[in-house]
């Protein structure tokens, strides 16, 4: 098969702890442990978050790659890990002061902010809150409440 | 539709250069992955291939032929060897994951006979991998 067509995807995985509550003012508290359980305790508790993302795009022949790392590296630093890593979601991220801070809506804002990705396209967002649970977002027109 | 993925690994070394570029712009696009005499990694192969278990083997293609192809067309081409200087395929590209993974799509694509191949993921280290697919597929379609 020639080359171009093929598609090809850059994957890159970054680590960060961070600290969450899962809590809605719009239930009562009766209603907020009934849905969040222990995740609900009300000073929080944390994770080592693995995000993992894919980028697409051409195959830059003079480089062999279809974005610069040092590159990607930077942005993801810059726009997610610096606000995100050893920080509280729920306080020191503006978009969870009413969203709440499951993966889901991790997934949804991390994607949103790495869109913005001048060199390469974004295909996906995955995150690994535990070793047990792992969510994807491939962008959506639909569902996106944050 | 059923998706089957085999693993392998392999080491190789390598090395970023473009000889079209000076010494100061291969290191400022490289970093240390420009060093003289190259680095190496072990790889991780992940090769998915898609198709309908056969009604009498419950299989979607013969594992054993899958492990001799990879054994053939990979391990014997890269294990142990210096991307740079023993992979004639890869001659005037950098061996970066994106080129590597393309090129073994190009090697197994035509070799799987039985389903059809779905994905190729390359990982270098556990943080950084690519994956190949065919026109039009993505991750999006799993």
């Amino acid at each position: 098969m020639k080359n171009d067509l093929l598609h090809v995807e850059l994957g890159r995985r970054y680590k960060f702890a961070a600290s969450h509550r899962l809590h809605t003012p719009r239930l009562s508290e009766e209603e907020n442990y009934r849905v969040f359980g222990k995740c609900n305790n009300p000073h929080g508790h944390g994770h080592n978050y693995v995000l993992e993302i894919s980028v697409s795009g051409k195959i830059d022949p003079a480089t062999g790659m279809i974005a610069n790392l040092a590159d990607l590296d930077a942005f993801v630093e810059r726009h997610v890990l610096e606000e995100f890593d050893h920080h509280s979601l729920n306080d020191d991220v503006t978009a969870f002061h009413d969203a709440v801070p499951t993966t889901e809506n991790l997934c949804i804002e991390i994607f949103r902010r790495l869109q913005k990705f001048p060199h390469a396209k974004l295909e996906r967002v995955r995150i690994q809150e535990t070793g047990n649970n792992s969510f994807e977002y491939a962008g959506s027109t639909e569902g996106n409440h944050l | 539709m059923v998706l089957l993925t085999r693993k392998i690994e392999f080491s190789a070394s390598h090395l970023y250069h473009n000889p079209n570029l000076s010494a100061e712009e291969n290191r400022r696009l490289f970093g240390k992955c420009n060093n003289p005499h190259g680095h190496g990694h072990n790889y991780t192969l992940e090769v998915t291939v898609a198709g309908e278990p056969d009604p009498v083997t419950g299989m979607v293609l013969d594992l054993k032929e899958l492990k001799e192809i990879l054994e053939r067309e990979v391990m014997q081409r890269m294990d142990h060897r210096h991307l740079n200087y023993e992979v004639p395929e890869l001659a005037g590209q950098i061996p970066t994951c994106e080129n590597i993974a393309r090129l073994i799509w190009q090697l197994l694509e035509p070799r799987i006979t039985q389903g059809k191949l779905h994905r190729v993921r390359l990982y270098e280290s556990p943080d950084l991998f690519a994956d190949c697919y065919g026109n039009g597929a993505s991750a999006a379609a799993n």
